[in-house]
């Protein structure tokens, strides 16, 4: 967050910060006062946009276009930094001839099945030997001029990105264009940096992952990786949401980023070698010692070499099983029991309906959360009892509502969006009974253990040899240290056994260290919990390195080897990083270095023997199994190696690329229940003819389980409302602070008037495009304080095919003056518009409870380059099926 | 309170004492000499972290008999810098709001009302429940014979504001057991 204060020129899109973010927004405001610019380029005119010094209005969904067209305006001008471009990314690497790209196949890339919506990866491989490519050695052209090096396929794939593309399809005028690639430019280089911020307004969109991939080549042909004040910053919206993804609760991955093994994975040493080969370049050659410490966390005395560390009592995964997948299987009463651990999936998932009707399917569920929130009462009030859709009597699902403890009455911690782990101390015990989720983990499994103890079945083995021996304090809660500790790592015989493990170099493939989370070892070093270190800033420097722990290793800036030149020199001395130090023979300086220590930036590395030492001493991406940054993408992505724009499902604007709509990978669920409007595709799609994008207040948070029941935020926003532009609203009859009543294909919802400037009808062709803010903050039922229509029930269960998370973003409506009607009748105005628009009603296809969803599964051929680092969730590739239309979860 | 005299006359004070530009102590009543901060009273004061957004604000928390009486921000956080957004300034509410629950409840399958249940056996059902789940919908192996070990009986959503190590403790537990529909806020 301070380091925004280092930038010369940011860049929001996507985001709202100084509302979603808003202390963090005071680097930005600090950036300025030292002579920074800030733009702001979002469909809404927002309090960002007040503190930017221009905001730009752009079609909600077409990023990739504008971003697209900088792309090119820097490869046509030869305004990348090159000598960065040169030393640190792909730009010179060979791509296999098999490579097609959308430009020469109208919108697809090569390797596309179109029976099964998926791509076969294979064809955007590196080029040359298979065991150089191993190496992390392809045919590499320095000269950059070979036709199939990564730098002229980008500048052919991006070439139609011009301005006049960009203000046709994005609606902003050359000026601006203009105004936003000269600043980029200008702010680049030795002597300079900008950095992006994003948030959900990138992440949310079928096509989510791609947005976010473009701003990543723009930096890295920009220079602006791994340096001060530069970089792609992702806002994330929750305290430990970051957390949740190095340490998830997601169906696809382990504790650091460790895949999750799928169906027919038995052989444990193939299974780390997908992750990364001993060969390979970087720190994910060790892949296989990050499993076995994992498992050696997780059953202790029980993971031996000679049983594969436990590994076979991992379960295994047979496609995607997300959050959206589970909904359809419960809607076929394929889940006996649900567990919300703080969520309120009624409010904040996707097709709010189908959630409500889902959970009317299982057997139980148990909520804990602190108040009675909207998916803890949906079998008493929800829409769907006041539509008599659902009656109370005819619901079978019994209903746990266990009190949760807050934050000030347990001790943990929670990862912040820049990978700082900063532990919470416990002020007060929670009141009555509630307790917090580590007690009720550590209960629940204990209980479990007990009863199953005199099984001999073997499934019940697993849970039997887990090691499950936490410590717990007189009230009987347990110590979250002890499980920190865990995470950390120790070792286990030997001299040092019982000491934490300092980093994850200490860890052995051996059996003689353990540790659950090897992205995290050394946030325990010497014993001590590094994340609860709180020297004062005032008395650091701005980086603060004694505040908290940031994973890996304290580092704060990742790749930050390319905060020096090749030859090692800081790029310039305003902005010093991180330095080769010749006296001292080491790099050093003011984060801890992301390079190996002694590595010389002359080495020339030794592929012989694979991993960190392989690395030359200019491969600053060190994640990466060849050490360079990727403009072009040769695996990690189910849709495609480069960024490409393609419009959203419900777009009412044709593909001005390609006759190739929208993402041929995209996820939805064939269900009459999650229709879609046909957009541009189809003459009903003008029935929805406006584009409606969700977004979040400062005063509300998600789905208002933590909000709307606290008397002064409810006071402060107490009512749903809608924001349309005059023009809009003198169009279609809206009243100022009116009601207005919005439906799109899958349900009908009502909010207040906001008539506002805010919202700029943007000029398409000859067509003016109208776009409707809806925060989502509102549910009905459960006991909030203040409640209204959900904006998530407007939406689909329509994902990305990387991340398999929704589009919150671009979906289509029309919006009339008046409330909605009540009962039954609301469904009836859905339907007729449905009816309207010649939406037929699907019949979703069963599940088959064991093959789980079917399509292509597991990337298997892009081995060498399997990136599953330290991205984000959203970012991380896939294990799961990319089927068009899923038909299984 | 002592009879006024001319000499207290704010314009008085102001110009007699140290404070001319009168906006500091000359311009305090007696009643805000006597104020002091709620916090003065605490117990104790911990360190803790906002529980909203992912900026990671540094919040103190100050406790009187067993409550919080107080959340500010932590002036010493590199971060924050002592600020607080609305939601955090407000988070002393997510301890005291008069609509949290803190005692179990229980709907029966088919029941119109809550009912009460004992923490204990609310444990101990979910526990029967969570057994009995993974006993029926069990996959010990696919069509092809190829080991699947996995219930798929048994979901979980976690919300993006538990912490770490429950969040270890879930996954850990969770596969273990063979569940693997176990997702959390970052997949929306």
């Amino acid at each position: 967050m301070q380091d925004f204060a280092n930038a010369d020129l940011i860049v929001i899109e996507g985001s709202n910060m100084a509302e979603a973010h808003p202390v963090a927004f005071q680097w930005v405001i600090e950036a300025k006062k030292r002579g920074a610019r800030v733009l702001h380029i979002d469909p809404r005119f927002t309090r960002t946009s007040a503190n930017a010094d221009r905001h730009i209005p752009i079609r909600a969904g077409t990023d990739i276009v504008l971003l697209g067209g900088v792309i090119r305006h820097l490869l046509e001008n030869e305004l990348y930094f090159a000598e960065y471009v040169r030393a640190y990314t792909n730009a010179s690497t060979l791509i296999s001839e098999e490579y097609g790209d959308p430009e020469d196949l109208d919108g697809l890339f090569s390797g596309y099945d179109p029976a099964t919506s998926t791509y076969d990866t294979a064809h955007w491989a590196y080029a040359g030997d298979t065991e150089q490519v191993a190496r992390g050695l392809p045919e590499r052209d320095e000269t950059l001029q070979h036709p199939r090096c990564v730098l002229q396929i980008l500048r052919r794939h991006y070439a139609r990105y011009t301005p006049e593309m960009v203000q046709n399809t994005c609606g902003i005028s050359p000026e601006d264009f203009e105004h936003l690639a000269t600043a980029l430019v200008e702010n680049s280089g030795r002597e300079r940096t900008a950095v992006f911020a994003y948030a959900l307004g990138w992440t949310q969109h079928q096509g989510g992952a791609q947005m976010i991939r473009t701003a990543a080549v723009l930096q890295l042909l920009l220079g602006n990786m791994g340096r001060p004040g530069g970089g792609v910053m992702a806002l994330r919206g929750h305290a430990t949401i970051q957390g949740s993804t190095d340490i998830p609760t997601l169906f696809h991955i382990l504790p650091g980023y460790l895949p999750m093994p799928t169906v027919g994975e038995d052989d444990f040493a193939a299974y780390t070698r997908k992750i990364g080969m001993k060969e390979q370049k970087g720190f994910w050659a060790d892949a296989d010692v990050y499993a076995i410490n994992l498992l050696k966390a997780w059953w202790g005395e029980h993971a031996t070499a000679e049983n594969d560390w436990g590994y076979h009592h991992l379960p295994k995964l047979t496609g995607a099983h997300g959050t959206y997948q589970t909904v359809m299987r419960m809607l076929e009463d394929g889940v006996d029991g649900y567990f919300l651990f703080g969520q309120n999936p009624a409010v904040g998932s996707a097709n709010g309906r189908l959630q409500r009707l889902g959970m009317a399917h299982l057997r139980w569920m148990v909520v804990r959360d602190f108040s009675l929130i909207e998916s803890a009462t949906f079998w008493k009030d929800s829409p769907e009892i006041e539509s008599g859709e659902l009656r109370t009597e005819d619901i079978g699902t019994e209903v746990f509502f266990l009190p949760a403890a807050n934050h000030t009455e347990k001790a943990g911690s929670f990862t912040q969006t820049q990978r700082l782990v900063q532990w919470r101390d416990q002020a007060v015990r929670p009141p009555g009974e509630a307790r917090s989720d580590l007690e009720f983990m550590v209960d629940l499994g204990t209980r479990i253990r007990e009863k199953l103890r005199d099984s001999t079945d073997p499934r019940d083995r697993a849970i039997l040899d887990l090691t499950w021996d936490y410590p717990r304090d007189a009230h009987g809660e347990p110590d979250a240290e002890a499980v920190l500790a865990e995470i950390n790592g120790r070792h286990l015989t030997g001299e040092r056994a019982g000491e934490p493990l300092a980093s994850f170099g200490e860890m052995a493939d051996d059996g003689s260290t353990m540790g659950g989370c090897w992205i995290y070892a050394g946030v325990f070093a010497d014993g001590v919990n590094q994340a609860r270190r709180r020297t004062p800033g005032a008395e650091q420097e701005e980086i603060a390195p004694a505040w908290g722990w940031a994973w890996p290793a304290n580092r704060r800036v990742l790749y930050n080897r390319a905060s020096a030149d090749p030859a090692g020199r800081p790029w310039s001395e305003r902005k010093k990083l991180v330095w080769w130090d010749e006296e001292a023979g080491c790099w050093t300086g003011h984060d801890v270095p992301d390079f190996p220590l002694t590595k010389r930036p002359d080495d020339p590395g030794d592929p012989a023997q694979g991993g960190a030492a392989a690395l030359a001493g200019t491969d600053a991406f060190t994640m990466q199994a060849d050490g360079r940054g990727w403009l072009f993408a040769p695996t990690g992505l189910v849709d495609g190696p480069l960024p490409t724009h393609y419009e959203s499902p419900e777009s009412t604007v044709p593909n001005p690329l390609y006759t190739q709509q929208s993402n041929p990978t995209r996820v939805t669920f064939r269900s009459e229940d999650n229709l879609s409007s046909p957009g541009a595709s189809a003459p009903g799609g003008a029935v929805y003819p406006y584009i409606f994008t969700t977004y979040r207040i400062t005063e509300h948070h998600t789905a208002g389980g933590m909000s709307r029941s606290l008397p002064y935020l409810a006071e402060l926003q107490p009512e749903m409302y809608c924001e349309v532009s005059p023009q809009l609203a003198e169009e279609v009859g809206l009243e100022p602070y009116g009601w207005a009543t919005l439906i799109s294909a899958r349900s009908a919802i009502e909010a207040k008037v906001l008539v506002t400037e805010r919202m700029t009808p943007l000029t398409i062709g000859e067509r003016t495009i109208h776009q409707i803010g809806l925060p989502f903050h509102w549910g009905r039922g459960g006991t909030a304080m203040i409640q209204g229509d959900g904006a998530n029930d407007l939406i689909g269960m329509n994902l990305d095919a990387n991340t398999q998370i929704q589009n919150s973003k671009i979906n289509s409506c029309t919006i009339i003056p008046g409330r909605r009607p009540q009962g039954a009748e609301r469904g009836e105005l859905v339907r007729e518009y449905r009816r309207r628009a010649g939406l037929v009603d699907l019949e979703h296809l069963e599940v088959d409870g064991a093959a789980g969803a079917p399509g292509a599964g597991p990337d298997q051929t892009g081995a060498v380059h399997t990136v599953r680092g330290p991205e984000e969730a959203a970012a991380v590739p896939t294990e799961e099926s990319t089927t068009k239309e899923m038909r299984n979860r | 309170m002592a009879r006024r005299t001319f000499l207290d006359w704010p314009v008085i004070r102001q110009l007699r004492g140290a404070d001319p530009t009168g906006r500091g102590t000359a311009v305090t009543s007696e009643r805000t000499r006597r104020t002091a901060p709620r916090t003065a009273a605490a117990d104790g004061v911990t360190d803790s972290v906002c529980p909203y957004c992912a900026v990671g604000c540094a919040q103190r928390v100050a406790h009187q008999d067993g409550r919080v009486i107080q959340i500010e921000g932590s002036p010493d956080s590199p971060i924050s810098r002592g600020r607080l957004c609305p939601k955090g300034a407000a988070s002393e509410q997510l301890v005291s709001f008069s609509r949290r629950e803190t005692t179990v409840r229980y709907r029966r399958a088919h029941g119109t009302e809550w009912e009460d249940l004992d923490l204990d056996t609310a444990m101990d059902m979910i526990a029967d429940r969570f057994i009995a789940a993974r006993r029926r919908s069990w996959q010990d192996e696919d069509e092809h014979g190829r080991p699947l070990k996995r219930t798929m009986g048994i979901a979980s959503l976690g919300g993006a504001t538990i912490d770490n190590e429950e969040n270890y403790l879930i996954k850990k537990f969770f596969t273990a057991a063979g569940a693997i529909q176990i997702e959390n806020q970052a997949r929306i």
